[in-house]
């Protein structure tokens, strides 16, 4: 496996490239233990080289923490501040258990997209670590959410902890109002289908959080008014229209909850209320799914150059960069297929080589490069990776940026797994018939409508038994999970009637594969 | 453009609402595995927490995911071996192949257990969840309260015994200084000065007689100061408070004649040990007899009286009886809460058993909070039984439950505890 760190390169004490701070040079202690006069200054080095490199950042709220704290962290999926559910606390068991067994370390660090960006420190790290951390996280990740086009698109930082804190306190008073068990339900019955709570093309507006109180009272009297319009007008049509009914939904659906919560008829308003809540929180979490390589890479990336600019500037001492270099090589280890702590494709691995690769490119590039990028070979590094980093996802970045150098160096090869055929077939390798079929596949994978079914709203029967029926369309014939019986079961509590699910073949024939009440339940 | 936040000492269960949910969810698994866990351990380590596992399906969270199937192309790192076009066999189990769609399975068919461990006081809670102590209201209110006395910090007057002797001395030595300090300095004024006199080279015979007799003068002051007056003097001060009664005394009755065999005696000691863990939860301090008894009674000691063998025949009337001396003779009912349990395997000499009702009914029952007979036999019953039957309809604070197994003892503890609002 070849990296591209390089540990033994001697490194060139001042490079006369950087501009260097006029105070003359003073080595950073380099701890082992922090404190916050330390922190203090290595955050203001980081930030000076961050601004050298253009990083531009929400302000950094940076909180320390214990280790019991980032458990807490760990079970909200990150969340500064969640709403009550059972499964956050088995998550939280989960952690506990498997922390205490010694089975997992910890994240060093979690940062959360907000304004200003939260990043929680663990008080356990040494110094060159929380050096780190803040180089990561406060920079790389942080700069990431301030400029990558999903999440200026899909995302404001600005409003989501007041969002949280409103969700919060709305669940709260429903589980007052309505009791526990009530609310728990209709959670559970949400979160089966969060993933299915996301506009993937629409952008959401952005509003502040009074906005978001004063919209919501008066989206509760009109909603449940336009619900029953909606179910007023069926004794008319039948009158008037007999031979052609229409269709309800227009055009399939995809997001599945908003459906539910703007055309379910039986929901009383404060479930709707609940429905919009998950969904939106969901949708906050949609661009992180889709950019986890390119995220992580960008990054780590920032920490090594970030780091190693301190370090030819003189500022850090070797031990620092020593025990720097020791865990950044752990996070971009990528095991190779057939090696026990195999467990797919390390994003860090991936994304930090393609950035550096990106850099490779620009500033050295070789005859293959200039043919494979014509734009990119021999441009000035900077301006090419900020560009890379605002206007792709993983998938689209992958198509556009993975080199044949670096498919040679991670030794890639694509496996066919057709479950009509006896054998697995290596469809491709890493040779010269084999980057664009790699470089298409492994894109492919970071395809979210390829990895979640593309599952949809496809029918109400309006005029009858109000059944609702969706339509699963496979990607290259992979059938759905055993699960599906157990989602409808929650899609049929939020629909109240009559729930189906269909999958149409690529031969075009339509079968039911799941519904709720089962046919002889009814 | 950046601030550090130190949250370490901020709340570090932020998760508890979220864990108690869980647990409240999963109660009644929970609680399953909690009652088979009280069979499974031994009898002394039962006020440990418990660790509780579930079927993982049970817990799971579903959603819409790919099955297997299908045609996939996924990427892979590190080719070592292949050229396109080779064919590899199917990997058996899903694991080398299986990376891609890790997920599929991770969520939904695994079969392990979710494992995780409770407190002691969940698995406590757990354990007499919907249990109460019948009559607890009479106790509560019927009683004449006890006073206890309690230090209330320090008085001017007293009795000599409780003077607090180094309160005092801190008196004595704060009004010396403050009565002798002034006169301290003046000598010490006085001595200087008769020094510098008596060193110059005609000394003033008339001014040193003057400070000599200045200085006798009040060393006499200052010794006439006394040690200790009465103003010094502090008492130790103590005050009355009323205590409700929190003590109960629990009766361990139980049969040993030969036909208890050290199974039988072993379910007994399991029934014996959660209703002492049970009485603990509202009482402090618990004081155990232990009465066996075959034709005749004796109070004995927890080892005696789990494991020590004998033989004869069975006369239960006997135990009573020695119950009911002791009640008298050192546990007065207005001031212990008095519970009682039975064990027996049903035998008794069927000319006692009438006996054995007279005792219960006339002295017993009317002075126990609450008394529990629990037969462990898997034979019939015989006239004890019958007998015992017949007053469970006078008196709430009786009850009898058999048992057969040690599966029984759980549930049938909880039979007898359980919350029952029209009988109190």
């Amino acid at each position: 496996m070849t990296q591209n760190i390089n540990i033994d390169q001697p490194v060139k004490k001042l490079n006369e490239q950087y501009d260097n701070p006029n105070d003359e040079t003073i080595q950073l202690s380099d701890g082992p233990d922090w404190t916050f006069e330390l922190l203090e200054q290595y955050q203001a080095e980081i930030a000076r080289v961050a601004a050298h490199y253009r990083l531009d950042t929400y302000p950094n709220q940076i909180e320390v923490i214990a280790a019991e704290q980032m458990m807490d962290a760990y079970s909200s999926i990150g969340m500064p501040i969640g709403y009550s559910h059972w499964s956050y606390g088995k998550k939280f068991i989960q952690t506990e258990q498997s922390y205490k067994r010694g089975q997992m370390g910890l994240a060093y660090e979690i940062v959360i997209n907000s304004e200003p960006c939260i990043s929680y420190l663990m008080e356990e790290n040494t110094l060159p670590m929380q050096a780190l951390v803040i180089a990561h996280a406060c920079y790389g990740h942080n700069s990431f959410f301030k400029k990558n086009y999903l999440f200026k698109t899909w995302t404001d930082a600005s409003s989501i902890i007041d969002y949280l804190v409103f969700a919060k306190n709305y669940i709260a008073d429903c589980e007052q109002k309505y009791g526990l068990v009530q609310v728990e339900s209709l959670l559970d019955s949400c979160h089966a289908l969060m993933n299915y709570g996301v506009d993937r093309y629409k952008r959401p507006q952005s509003i502040s959080l009074f906005e978001e109180q004063r919209r919501q009272e008066e989206r509760e009297t009109y909603l449940q008014s336009q619900v029953n319009e909606l179910w007023k007008t069926i004794p008319q049509q039948q009158l008037q229209e007999k031979q052609d009914p229409p269709h309800f939904p227009n055009e399939p659906q995809e997001n599945i909850l908003y459906f539910i919560e703007k055309h379910a008829p039986l929901l009383h308003s404060w479930q709707r209320e609940i429905i919009r809540i998950v969904r939106k929180i969901s949708q906050y979490f949609y661009p992180q799914k889709q950019t986890q390589v390119m995220n992580e890479g960008w990054a780590t990336f920032w920490h090594y150059t970030i780091t190693n600019h301190l370090y030819d500037e003189g500022k850090v001492t070797d031990a620092f960069m020593m025990e720097i270099l020791q865990s950044h090589t752990n996070v971009v280890y990528q095991p190779p297929y057939n090696s026990q702590y195999y467990s797919g494709i390390n994003p860090y691995a991936l994304g930090f080589n393609m950035m550096i690769d990106i850099r490779r490119m620009c500033e050295n590039p070789t005859e293959e490069d200039k043919e494979w990028f014509p734009n990119i070979a021999g441009s000035n590094w900077l301006d090419t990776l900020h560009f890379a980093m605002e206007n792709f996802k993983d998938e689209s970045f992958i198509s556009q940026y993975l080199s044949p150098k670096l498919i040679r160096d991670f030794k890639l090869f694509s496996i066919l797994d057709d479950e009509k055929q006896n054998h697995l077939n290596v469809s491709a390798i890493h040779n010269q018939q084999g980057y664009h079929d790699i470089r298409q596949a492994l894109s492919e994978q970071y395809n979210l409508s390829n990895l979640e079914p593309n599952i949809q709203v496809f029918d109400v029967n309006l005029k009858g038994d109000r059944a609702l029926t969706l339509r699963y369309i496979p990607h290259n014939d992979i059938p759905l999970g055993d699960s599906k019986d157990e989602v409808i079961k929650h899609l049929h509590r939020l629909w109240g009637f009559k729930v189906k699910l269909e999958t149409a073949s690529s031969t075009g024939s339509v079968t039911t594969i799941a519904q709720c009440p089962t046919a002889d339940e009814e | 453009m950046a601030h550090f936040i130190d949250r370490r000492l901020n709340g570090k269960n932020k998760s508890t609402v979220n864990r108690q949910r869980f647990i409240r969810r999963y109660k009644q698994q929970i609680k399953k595995a909690v009652s088979d866990a009280i069979n499974k351990r031994s009898v002394t380590d039962i006020e440990q927490g418990e660790s509780v596992s579930i079927p993982s399906k049970d817990i799971g969270e579903p959603t819409f995911h790919q099955g297997k199937g299908g045609i996939r192309n996924t990427v892979h790192p590190g080719n070592d071996q292949f050229t396109k076009g080779d064919k590899i066999k199917r990997p058996q189990g899903g694991q080398a192949g299986g990376s891609g769609e890790g997920e599929a399975s991770d969520k939904g068919e695994g079969e392990d257990e979710f494992v995780f461990s409770i407190s002691k006081d969940e698995y406590l809670d757990l354990l007499f969840e919907d249990l109460e102590l019948p009559n607890l209201q009479k106790t509560q209110l019927d009683k004449l309260m006890e006073m206890e006395t309690h230090r209330a910090g320090f008085c001017s007057d007293g009795v000599p015994t409780n003077i607090d002797i180094v309160r005092s001395l801190q008196g004595s030595l704060a009004r010396r200084i403050a009565m002798s300090a002034g006169k301290k300095r003046q000598l010490k004024e006085a001595l200087d000065a008769l020094d510098k006199l008596e060193k110059q080279k005609m000394p003033d015979d008339a001014e040193i007689k003057l400070l000599i007799k200045e200085i006798e003068d009040l060393k006499s002051k200052i010794s006439k100061v006394p040690f200790i007056d009465s103003f010094d003097l502090r008492f130790r001060n103590y005050e009355q408070r009323p205590k409700p009664t929190s003590k109960a005394v629990m009766f361990c009755l139980m049969d040993v004649s030969g036909s208890m065999d050290q199974a039988t005696k072993e379910m007994a000691k399991r029934f014996y040990i959660l209703l002492y863990m049970f009485l603990t939860r509202t009482y402090k301090d618990i004081e155990v007899v232990y009465i066996r008894h075959h034709t005749q009674a004796k109070e004995v000691d927890e080892q005696e009286f789990f494991y020590s063998q004998e033989t004869g025949g069975t006369i239960v009337s006997s135990a009573l009886k020695l119950m009911d001396e002791i009640v008298a003779k050192r546990y007065d009912p207005t001031q212990w809460n008095i519970y009682a349990a039975q064990a027996s395997d049903g035998d008794n000499w069927a000319d006692d058993s009438p006996n054995c009702t007279e005792l219960l009914l006339n002295n017993i029952l009317p002075k126990v909070r609450y008394y529990s007979y629990i037969e462990i036999t898997n034979r019939a019953h015989q006239s004890l039984w019958r007998e015992y039957e017949k007053i469970t309809q006078t008196f709430d604070n009786f009850a009898i439950q058999h048992i057969r197994s040690v599966e029984d003892i759980y549930p049938i503890f909880r039979e007898l505890f359980k919350k029952n609002s029209q009988k109190s």
